[in-house]
C-alpha cells in the first residue's frame, strides 16, 4: 500500500509519543545529569565531566561483568536458535493437536520471571529438587550453588527451559505461512527431506530468525531476575550479570554518578548491535 | 505405462463420512489411455483436483482402486509414480535460479550434468524463457513463475503423465491462448500423457481432444468437444457448455409427449415408449440455442413466443424469447432481424430435442 | 500431510520435558513442608491444600496477586489506546521524521530496565506516585507500547486502504470509522496485541518491585521477600508460583489462533 504524506498524522501518534517520551526521555536525561556528577548526598553534587566514564570504561569489575555477559548471550543464541528451529520443525502443523503443542510450549514464556528462577532454584537442589537429586543419584558431583560451572550450566539450562519456546513459535509461524503446494510439489519432484528443508522451510525462515536473534541477544543481554532468584549471582560473582552489577550499584550502593555513566553505557552497547540487527530486517523485509 | 485407470473409486475427506454429501468424488470408473491430452472439467469444488491428487498419489482414496497398466498402486507414494503436477499456482524456489529450478527434479533423480544442462535449455526454449535462465527465481513476473512451474512439471524425461491442476489461473489473458497451444505442441511433440483441468470451458475444448466432464464428484461424461455439444449425457453437461448453454425445462409426461403449463411439446415414438417404462417424475427437455428455429409465420408445430430482448455480439445474436413464460435463449445469425415485443415462432427439430430424464439423457436403444 | 510418528515421539518427549519442573513445582504445592523437606517424593504422600489456603485466606498474600493483575490491566489499556492510532499512522501515512520515531520506541523496547530504576523511583516519587499501581502500568508502557505499536502496525498495512477511503464516501467520520468499521477488521491483531502486552506486564519484576514496597506490591516482590523465621516456606511458595501461571494460561487459550497469526507477522 502506497503511503500518502501527511503531517497531521502527528496528532494520531502524539499519545504514544508523549507517553513514551516521559518515561524515556525525563528518566534518561537525569542518568545523563548524574553521569558527569559526583554525588555524596542531597544538595552535594560536583561536576566532574567524563572522569565517571573513563573510571568505569576501566572498571575491573565492570569489564568481567562484562565479559560474563557476551559469553552467557553467545551461550544463549548458540543453543537456543538451532534448537528452537528443531522444535518448530517437530509441531503439528494444525488442528487441536497443534493449538495443544502451541500452549503447552507457550507455558514456560508466562512465567513471572521470579517464579522462573524460584522453580530451577528448588528443582537443581540436591535436596528437595528432582533435577538437583537425580544428577546426584546419577553419579555427578552437582551443587549449583557452591561450584560454578555447574551453576553457569544451571543458569544456562533455566534461560535454555525459559526462552527456547519463543525461537521454536516465532519459527513455528514461520513455516505455517509455507503453502502446502510447495511440499506437494518437493514431493513430486521427489526432493529429500534436507533440499526440502534448505529451499523451502529455511529461506522463509530467514526474516523470522533474525528477529529471534535480535529479540534473544537483546533480552538474554538485559537479563536480571531469573539468575538472581536463582544463584543470586553466585558462587561469588560467577553468575554475575551485566544486570545485576548495574542494580546494586545503583540501587544497593547508591552510587548515583558511577550508575549513571554505567547506565549510558550498557545502553549504548544494546542499541548499536540492535541497530545492526534492525538494519538487517528492514533489508531482509525489503527484499520479501 | 499404458493407461490409468481408476476403479470402483470414491473419496471421503472425513472420516466417517454420513452419506453422499461427504463425498467428494463418488462411485467413479474411469480409464486415462496413453498418450492422450485430457481435460477434466467442472465447476469449483466438483471434485477435479481431488481426482487430480488421487492419481498422483498425493491423496490415497478412500474407496476404491488406482491401476496404472493393471497393478493397483494406492499404496505407492508420490515419488515413485513418475508422474508430474503442475499446481494453480506457482511453485517456485525463490532462492534458486530459473536454471537450478528447472534442473531441481533432475538433480534428484542423479541425472548427469551434460543431461541436465541439455534438458532445462530444451524446455526452457519450448516455454520462452530460456533469456531468464540464471535469473534469480524471485525477480520473475508471476507469468513467468508459472512457466517455471510450469516448466519443472516437464522436465524430467521418464514421467508417464502430466497432471495441471488450473495452471492458467494466475496468467494474463493475453498469454493464456499462447500457453495453452504451447502446451498443445509439447504434447504432440513429447507425446505424453496429460490431463487438464480446468473450469473454463474454451481451454478445455482448445487442449484436450476429450474431455471428462465432472460434477458433483462424478463423471457425467467423457467425449470430444462436438460430442460433448452435441449429445450432452447430462443435463449439468448441457448447461456447462457452450455459450450460451443448453435450454432445459421441466416438464410432465403427457398424450403425446410432454407438457410445462399449457404447451404441449411432441416427443418421437422411442422417446415417448421409454417415458412409459421409466417411473421418475424427474424430466426435463433440453434444447441448444443454436438449434432453435425462428420463424416470422407460424407453421405446424411451431410455437408461438415474444421475443424479449436481443444482444448483438457481432457474428451472431442472442435472441430471449418468452414462450409461455418460459424463457428460452435461441441463437442466430448476425442478419436475423426482430423487434423486441414482437411475436415469433420456434419450431424444435426432432433430432436436437433432447429428453433427460433423472438429469440423465435418455438415449434410443439400437 | 501427515505427522510421522517420530516426529510425534520427539515433540511429545520435549513437551514432557519441558513441563517437568512445572510438574515438580505443582508437586511441592501440594505437600506440606515436613514432607518436602523430609526427602523426595514423586507424589505428595499427604496431599494437602493448606498451602493454598494460606494464599487464599492471607490478604498479604492474595492482594498480591490483585495488585499484579491491576497494573497489568491497566497496562494492557492503557497501552492499546495509545497504540491504536499511532499504528494506524504509521501504516497509513509518511510525515516527517516518522522513521526515526519508530526506531526511537523500538529503541526503548531494547532498553535495559536496570538503567532505568534509579531514574524511574526518582521520577515516581517526585510526583508522588510512588507505590501505586498506576506508577506501574505507566513504567511498563515504556516497553509494551512500542511493541504494541509494532504488532498492530503490521497488522494494519494488512487492511487495504480502500476500505477506508469507501468508509469516508460513505459519510463516516474518522472516529466512527475507526471503531466501527477498521477495529471489527483487525480484531485478531488486537487480541495478539492484547496477549504479548499482558504477558511481557505479567511477568516483568524489577520494575514492578522497584516503583511499589506495600499497597501496590506484586505477587512477584511478594515471593521473593518470603523469609520466615524458620527458613523459606516452600510449600506456601510453591503454591503461589503455581499460581502465578493460571491467568497466563487462561490468556493464551483464548487468544491461541489469533497468537500464531502475530508470530507469524514476525513480530513480537
Amino acid at each position: 500500500m502506497q503511503k500518502i504524506q501527511n503531517n497531521r498524522a502527528w496528532w494520531l501518534v502524539l499519545p504514544v509519543f508523549l507517553l513514551v517520551a516521559f518515561s524515556a526521555l525525563i528518566p534518561l536525561m537525569t542518568v545523563v545529569n548524574y553521569s558527569v556528577q559526583d554525588i555524596f548526598g542531597p544538595g552535594q553534587a560536583f561536576y566532574v565531566g567524563t572522569e565517571w566514564f573513563k573510571e568505569v570504561l576501566g572498571d575491573e569489575r565492570l569489564q568481567d561483568s562484562l565479559t560474563r555477559q557476551f559469553m552467557f548471550s553467545g551461550a544463549v543464541l548458540l543453543i537456543q536458535i538451532p534448537l528452537g528451529i528443531s522444535v518448530a520443525l517437530m509441531m503439528p502443523k494444525s488442528g487441536i493437536k497443534g493449538s495443544v503443542c502451541l500452549i503447552l510450549i507457550a507455558i514456560p514464556l508466562l512465567i513471572p520471571w521470579n517464579v522462573v528462577g524460584t522453580i530451577w532454584q528448588v528443582f537443581a537442589r540436591g535436596d528437595i529438587g528432582l533435577f538437583g537429586w537425580g544428577l546426584n543419584e546419577l553419579g555427578f558431583d552437582y551443587n549449583y550453588t557452591g561450584n560454578t560451572v555447574d551453576a553457569w550450566l544451571t543458569v544456562l539450562l533455566m534461560d535454555v527451559w525459559h526462552w527456547t519456546p519463543l525461537v521454536a513459535l516465532l519459527c513455528y509461524s514461520g513455516l505455517r505461512a509455507i503453502p502446502e503446494a510447495f511440499y506437494q510439489a518437493a514431493e513430486i519432484d521427489r526432493a529429500s527431506k534436507w533440499a526440502v528443508f534448505r529451499y523451502i522451510q529455511l529461506p522463509r525462515l530467514k526474516s523470522v530468525l533474525i528477529i529471534a536473534v535480535l529479540l534473544r541477544f537483546m533480552d538474554s543481554f538485559m537479563i536480571y531476575t531469573e539468575p538472581f532468584v536463582l544463584t543470586g549471582g553466585g558462587p561469588g560473582s560467577s553468575t554475575t550479570f551485566l544486570s545485576q552489577t548495574l542494580t546494586t550499584m545503583a540501587i544497593g550502593q547508591f552510587d548515583l554518578g558511577r550508575a549513571a555513566a554505567f547506565s549510558l553505557i550498557y545502553f549504548l552497547i544494546v542499541l548499536v548491535i540492535s541497530w545492526l540487527f534492525f538494519t538487517a530486517i528492514t533489508q531482509a523485509d525489503k527484499e520479501q | 505405462m499404458a493407461e490409468i485407470q481408476l476403479k470402483s473409486l470414491a473419496h471421503s475427506y472425513s472420516d466417517t463420512p454420513g452419506g453422499p454429501e461427504d463425498y467428494a468424488i463418488r462411485q467413479l470408473d474411469h480409464v486415462w489411455h496413453e498418450g492422450g491430452a485430457y481435460a477434466l472439467l467442472g465447476p469449483s469444488g466438483c471434485g477435479k483436483s481431488t481426482m487430480l491428487n488421487i492419481i498422483s498419489g498425493l491423496v490415497q482414496p478412500s474407496e476404491g482402486d488406482v491401476l496404472f497398466d493393471g497393478k493397483r498402486v494406492n499404496e505407492l507414494s508420490p515419488r515413485d509414480r513418475n508422474i508430474a503436477q503442475v499446481f494453480q499456482f506457482p511453485v517456485v524456489y525463490d532462492s534458486m535460479t530459473v536454471f537450478d529450478n528447472l534442473a531441481f527434479p533432475l538433480k534428484n533423480n542423479n541425472i548427469p550434468k551434460s543431461r541436465i544442462k541439455a534438458r532445462v535449455q530444451e524446455i526452457a526454449e519450448v516455454l520462452e524463457i530460456e533469456d531468464k535462465l540464471y535469473k534469480k527465481a524471485k525477480n520473475l513476473t508471476a507469468d513467468e513463475k508459472q512457466k517455471v512451474s510450469m516448466g519443472r512439471g516437464l522436465v524430467r524425461e521418464d514421467v508417464s503423465a502430466i497432471l495441471f491442476d488450473e495452471p492458467l489461473t494466475v496468467i494474463d489473458p493475453q498469454l493464456k491462448w499462447k500457453l495453452r497451444r504451447k502446451l498443445k505442441q509439447i504434447h504432440e511433440q513429447f507425446d505424453i500423457t496429460m490431463v487438464y483441468v480446468t473450469h473454463d470451458q474454451l481451454e478445455a475444448s482448445t487442449f484436450a481432444d476429450k474431455i471428462a466432464v465432472m460434477y458433483g464428484g462424478q463423471i457425467v461424461q467423457f467425449g470430444t468437444p462436438t460430442e460433448l455439444f452435441e449429445q450432452p449425457n447430462h443435463t449439468f453437461v448441457g448447461y456447462f457448455i457452450g455459450s450460451p448453454g443448453m435450454n432445459l425445462i421441466e416438464v410432465e409426461r403427457s398424450a403425446a409427449g410432454v407438457r410445462f403449463r399449457s404447451t404441449q411439446v411432441d416427443l418421437a415414438p422411442w422417446q415417448i415408449e421409454l417415458l412409459t417404462r421409466l417411473t421418475s417424475k424427474n424430466i426435463k427437455i433440453g434444447i441448444r440455442p443454436e438449434f432453435i428455429e425462428l420463424s416470422p409465420t407460424a407453421s405446424d408445430n411451431t410455437y408461438q413466443a415474444e421475443i424479449l430482448d436481443m444482444e448483438d455480439l457481432g457474428t451472431y445474436k442472442i435472441v430471449t424469447v418468452q414462450l409461455d413464460q418460459q424463457e428460452m435463449k435461441v441463437r442466430m445469425n448476425e442478419e436475423f432481424e426482430g423487434a423486441i415485443g414482437s411475436r415469433t415462432h420456434l419450431s424444435f427439430p426432432q433430432q436436437w430435442l433432447k429428453l433427460y430424464v433423472d438429469e440423465f439423457l435418455v438415449q434410443e436403444q439400437q | 500431510m501427515k505427522q510421522s510418528r517420530s516426529k510425534n515421539v520427539a515433540i511429545t518427549l520435549f513437551i514432557a520435558l519441558l513441563l517437568t519442573p512445572v510438574y515438580w513445582l505443582l508437586n511441592m504445592s501440594f505437600k506440606t513442608n515436613q514432607e518436602i523437606l523430609g526427602g523426595l517424593t514423586l507424589f505428595p504422600n499427604t496431599f494437602t491444600l493448606d498451602n493454598y489456603a494460606v494464599i487464599f485466606s492471607d490478604p498479604s498474600w492474595y492482594n498480591g496477586y490483585l495488585n499484579s493483575m491491576t497494573y497489568v490491566a491497566m497496562n494492557v489499556v492503557i497501552t492499546l489506546l495509545v497504540a491504536l492510532p499511532a499504528a494506524y499512522a504509521f501504516s497509513r501515512y509518511r510525515f516527517l521524521g516518522d522513521k526515526h520515531l519508530f526506531f526511537w520506541l523500538l529503541s526503548n523496547r531494547m532498553a535495559p530496565p536496570a538503567v532505568f530504576l534509579l531514574p524511574f523511583f526518582q521520577l515516581y516519587s517526585s510526583i508522588g506516585l510512588f507505590d501505586t499501581h498506576i506508577a506501574v502500568a505507566l513504567a511498563h508502557c515504556l516497553f509494551t507500547v512500542p511493541l504494541a505499536v509494532w504488532i498492530l502496525e503490521g497488522f494494519m498495512k494488512g487492511v487495504p486502504r480502500e476500505y477506508d477511503e469507501m468508509a469516508f464516501i460513505d459519510g463516516y467520520s474518522f472516529p466512527k470509522f475507526f471503531i466501527k468499521v477498521f477495529l471489527p477488521m483487525i480484531r485478531s491483531g488486537i487480541g495478539v496485541t492484547a496477549f504479548f502486552t499482558f504477558m511481557f506486564s505479567w511477568v516483568e519484576l524489577l520494575l514492578a518491585r522497584t516503583l511499589t514496597s506495600v499497597d501496590a506490591q506484586p505477587i512477584g516482590a511478594i515471593m521473593t521477600r518470603t523469609i520466615g523465621a524458620s527458613g523459606i516456606d516452600w510449600g506456601v511458595l510453591s503454591a503461589a508460583g503455581a499460581l502465578t501461571i493460571i491467568p497466563g494460561i487462561l490468556v493464551i487459550w483464548f487468544v491461541r489462533n489469533h497468537v500464531a497469526k502475530g508470530f507469524a507477522l514476525g513480530r513480537v
